[in-house]
């Protein structure tokens, strides 16, 4: 059995990753020209570590199954990065964002991991400003900030509400210059099926070419899965069509383990579900809670229009209950509040599933300085609106026009109506301080590990995540491992290891069209969703969970009995790619509800409804659960439990309080 | 509320490699709503299609929001269909009638050869972008962000160019198959701002040498790229990278 140490650095807090880095072995510049490194994913966490490492000299290999690398998810995110640069004069340091991170957690996260993200996190605001990332500035030509859930001061950096495109452009634009000089080779329309493990240790992966349906085998000295997170297990999500769960899931089958799976991030502000069509659910940027502020009207079942509902009749139910943060508590807060609401039959339009984000207060209120600017005094309230209007616009206006797109309704006129949606997922494989998998030569970083977020991920918080991962940890961490792989010569890929692996990913692939059944693959996968929502969703209990687990086991037995994947496998073939992800995602789901089912508490995004304080937020059990929940994949869709405790050293675990 | 009532006729092109040829094959689809997206009209014609034994339509997308640029679907002669500023996935079928044929074809040009039905090879534009479409400037060599200030006018227009989504609707629609639009948003994204100064002759060079040699065409001022951007680039970029194109091979010491 593989070992559970997290080898965290020895000494303070403060210096261990300071020492750590002075004191990692290195690999001289001769020695890397002939390690080669397989990256897979090319999102912020994939391409920054990717350019990083060519850039020191290493050979790369790096794959994406988009068509591009700019393409990969993280170029949907849209509000902001944090970092603590303190330009905002406002009390930040790197101390108050390893604390707001570990309790925006709720005391989940490695205090050593955040507090070393937080350290670097002032790094990656520099590096891309180097790279020409066009970061949103005041008028002296100094960068802006603004402000996120979960903090009290602004230390979100953000270009409109574009901030994971322009990173991801500018790692993309790192990725492409090492590609150009031919120091790093990529693989587009590439999907990796395996790991490849030899002795113990991971040596490449088995990908198949989508294009042509060829299955290759890439060797590497190490391999890296930056692969994203796997919040399409339950269908509907934020998350592109094609974020999936299988590159993380095939390495925990081949012995990585799998950390905190049921921690799951179901955003507050999102496009609601307007029918069974729907494919996917559309984020309104958290951004938007710095000026829109959330209410349902205070009488049951009111079908007034918004408009119509006077201001004493509403119910600013965020400022009511958290005064001390107000709309801007962290993102499983605000979730839970809106479900509370709904769910006792406040909701409003035709669904009943949905809040109110209203900016009419903060346009008036812009509206009002920029009157000022104008030299406009006591201006009417038809100017202020006009004038704020402008000043919304330029903050959020690509946000407003993808909801009037989608809903058909004019933001600028009428408040927003949105819903929580599945997000983003904190759980993910299990990594020790060096983002080492349980699998000696497996890497995993951004949201495909676990490592950071705890039971709650703080807005603005992932895109430091990846890139701290890729351009400024991996890049030393690493040479710990490689520096005793020199005399590793390049790894032959006739190895019986590469063929049984090849073996594997051919094997599974002949199996769904052998089924030649009558159900196509999104029908599973949208059954799995809604077991997934209605029980493993923003409420859980013991009994929805365990229902759930026979559910899934059973839509497995139908799924590998009555699947239809049109088509063959030697051709571009989106059936048989969603049909893999999807039989991965079923297996997934399963050990999600284990893992919610065995966490008899609640904490962040996972709550539990039978541990709630008498004001329904969520109570932890710090005695018996204060630990990481990793689970060793065992054959048959079988899994075991393996603790990492957690000690907080430096900071005072408490109840989260936000009033 | 999932079913609506709109009846259409959809004529779509197929083809089922870049070895053979392909055409337009006609399908009917029924109880369309016009809430849904017109990916997710396809998402129920391809369910269809899978339960009657067929093979559905292979199509480019993911992100489904407008910012990955991956959807590429040349609509009634139109890219990303007849809405403005929009990408194929943010269009809504409430933009159509019912009765309506509507006619579906992949992107059309020789630097984009068809895949599959309406999926094109775009990763000319990536080796584009790796010819210069960058700041040369190693994980760790950088300075406080903000000891560099940089007026707000200058970075909100770097911004704007910054915007493109790289999707090739530009190129689709123009007559020349220019992928002019693409590259001058990049070029005039890093020569207005003081960290692209360096290279910025080399680059404007690289880039469309490189843009050349894939075969794309000149730029002849239609403007049809503009008028079909979903990101709203606009024309002066290529203007900008004209102006610094002269410039460096008049000016510049180096010759790309």
């Amino acid at each position: 059995m593989a070992e559970l140490n997290a080898h965290i650095p020895e000494g303070e807090l403060t210096e261990k990753w300071t020492k750590l880095r002075s004191s990692m072995p290195l690999v001289n510049p001769a020695n890397k020209r002939s390690i080669e490194i397989v990256v897979v994913g090319s999102g912020l966490a994939g391409a920054s570590a990717a350019a990083t490492l060519a850039e020191m000299g290493y050979k790369v290999k790096c794959f994406c199954f988009q068509d591009s690398p700019r393409r990969a998810h993280s170029i949907a995110a849209q509000g902001g990065i944090n970092a603590a640069k303190n330009y905002q004069n406002d009390g930040d340091s790197t101390y108050r964002l390893f604390y707001d991170t570990i309790k925006g957690g709720d005391y989940r996260a490695r205090e050593a991991n955040v507090h070393r993200l937080a350290e670097v996190s002032a790094n990656i605001i520099d590096q891309c400003v180097a790279q020409g990332v066009p970061l949103a500035r005041e008028y002296g030509g100094l960068l802006d900030n603004r402000s996120f859930g979960g903090t009290q001061v602004q230390r979100t950096f953000y270009a409109a509400g574009q901030t994971g495109q322009q990173l991801l452009l500018g790692a993309y634009s790192a990725l492409e210059r090492q590609i150009g000089m031919g120091k790093v080779e990529m693989f587009t329309r590439h999907e990796m099926l395996e790991v490849v493990v030899v002795d113990g240790k991971a040596r490449g992966i088995i990908a198949r070419n989508l294009i042509t349906g060829e299955l290759e085998r890439h060797s590497g000295h190490a391999v890296l899965l930056c692969s994203g997170g796997y919040g399409n297990v339950f269908y509907l999500s934020t998350n592109a069509m094609g974020s999936n769960v299988t590159a993380a899931w095939k390495a925990h089958k081949k012995g990585a383990f799998f950390g905190n799976p049921c921690y799951t991030q179901i955003h507050p502000t999102c496009i609601p579900v307007s029918g069974d069509h729907q494919s996917k659910l559309t984020l309104m940027s958290e951004s938007l809670r710095n000026d829109g502020r959330i209410w349902v009207p205070k009488k049951k079942d009111d079908n007034r229009k918004a408009s119509e509902i006077p201001e004493d009749e509403r119910d600013y139910y965020l400022e009511r209950r958290y005064p001390a943060f107000g709309n801007l508590v962290p993102r499983d807060v605000a979730s839970r509040a809106a479900k509370e609401r709904c769910d006792a039959g406040y909701g409003v339009g035709n669904s009943k599933l949905a809040v109110y984000l209203d900016f009419k207060a903060n346009t008036e209120r812009y509206g009002r300085i920029e009157a000022n600017k104008h030299n406009i005094h006591n201006p009417d309230k038809e100017t202020c609106m006009k004038l704020g209007r402008e000043v919304i616009k330029e903050k959020y206006g690509n946000l407003f026009d993808m909801y009037a797109q989608i809903t058909g309704e004019d933001p600028y006129e009428l408040p927003m109506r949105i819903y929580p949606a599945v997000h983003y997922t904190m759980g993910g494989l299990w990594v020790d301080y060096n983002l080492m998998t349980t699998v000696p030569g497996l890497y995993a970083l951004g949201e495909a590990n676990f490592s950071d977020h705890g039971a709650n991920r703080l807005g603005a918080s992932a895109l430091m995540q990846g890139l701290a991962d890729g351009y400024f940890v991996i890049p030393y961490t690493i040479g710990a491992y490689l520096s005793k792989e020199l005399s590793t010569k390049p790894i032959p890929q006739d190895h019986p290891a590469f063929v049984e692996a090849e073996a594997n990913a051919k094997a599974i692939i002949d199996k769904f069209f052998a089924i030649k059944g009558t159900k196509s693959v999104d029908h599973f996968h949208k059954k799995l969703g809604k077991i997934m929502w209605d029980k493993c969703g923003m409420a859980r209990n013991a009994q929805g969970l365990t229902e759930a687990i026979a559910a899934i086991q059973q839509l497995r037995k139908d799924f590998w009995s009555d699947v239809r994947v049109p088509g063959s496998a030697d051709e571009f073939n989106p059936e048989l790619e969603k049909a893999g992800r999807v039989a991965d995602f079923i297996e997934l789901g399963e050990l999600m509800c284990r893992d919610a089912l065995n966490r008899n508490e609640s904490c962040g995004g996972h709550f539990r409804e039978e541990y709630q304080t008498e004001e329904g937020e969520a109570l932890r059990d710090d005695e018996n659960y204060a630990y990481v929940s990793a689970w060793e994949y065992k054959e048959g869709v079988n899994f075991e439990l393996h603790k990492e405790e957690l000690k907080f050293e430096n900071i005072k675990v408490a109840q989260r309080s936000y009033k | 509320m999932s079913t609506g009532n709109m009846n259409l006729t959809l004529k779509i092109w197929r083809q089922k490699n870049n070895k053979t040829k392909g055409n337009l094959v006609d399908y009917k689809v029924s109880e369309i709503s016009p809430d849904m997206s017109f990916l997710e009209m396809f998402d129920v014609l391809n369910e269809d299609l899978i339960s009657k034994g067929d093979e559905p339509i292979v199509f480019d997308h993911d992100c489904r929001e407008g910012i990955c640029g991956a959807c590429s679907m040349f609509i009634n002669g139109r890219p990303h269909g007849p809405k403005e500023g929009i990408t194929t996935c943010q269009l809504h079928m409430r933009s159509f009638k019912d009765g309506d044929t509507i006619v579906v074809e992949p992107w059309r040009a020789s630097a984009f050869p068809v895949i599959k039905d309406l999926t094109v090879d775009r990763t000319a534009f990536d080796r584009i972008i790796a010819s210069g479409g960058f700041i040369s400037v190693n994980t760790g060599n950088a300075q406080d962000a903000n000891a560099l200030p940089i007026p707000k006018v200058q970075a909100d227009s770097a911004f704007e160019a910054a915007a493109c989504i790289g999707c090739g609707a530009c190129v689709a629609t123009c007559k020349n198959a220019s992928a002019m639009l693409f590259v001058s948003a990049k070029v005039s994204q890093l020569a207005q701002l003081p960290q692209g100064q360096p290279e910025r002759y080399r680059r404007v060079q690289s880039m469309v040498a490189q843009m050349d040699a894939e075969g794309f065409g000149n730029c002849t001022n239609t403007g049809a790229c503009e008028a079909e951007c979903p990101k709203g680039i606009s024309l002066e970029n290529i203007a900008r990278m004209n102006r610094d194109f002269y410039s460096a091979k008049f000016v510049s010491e180096e010759d790309i």
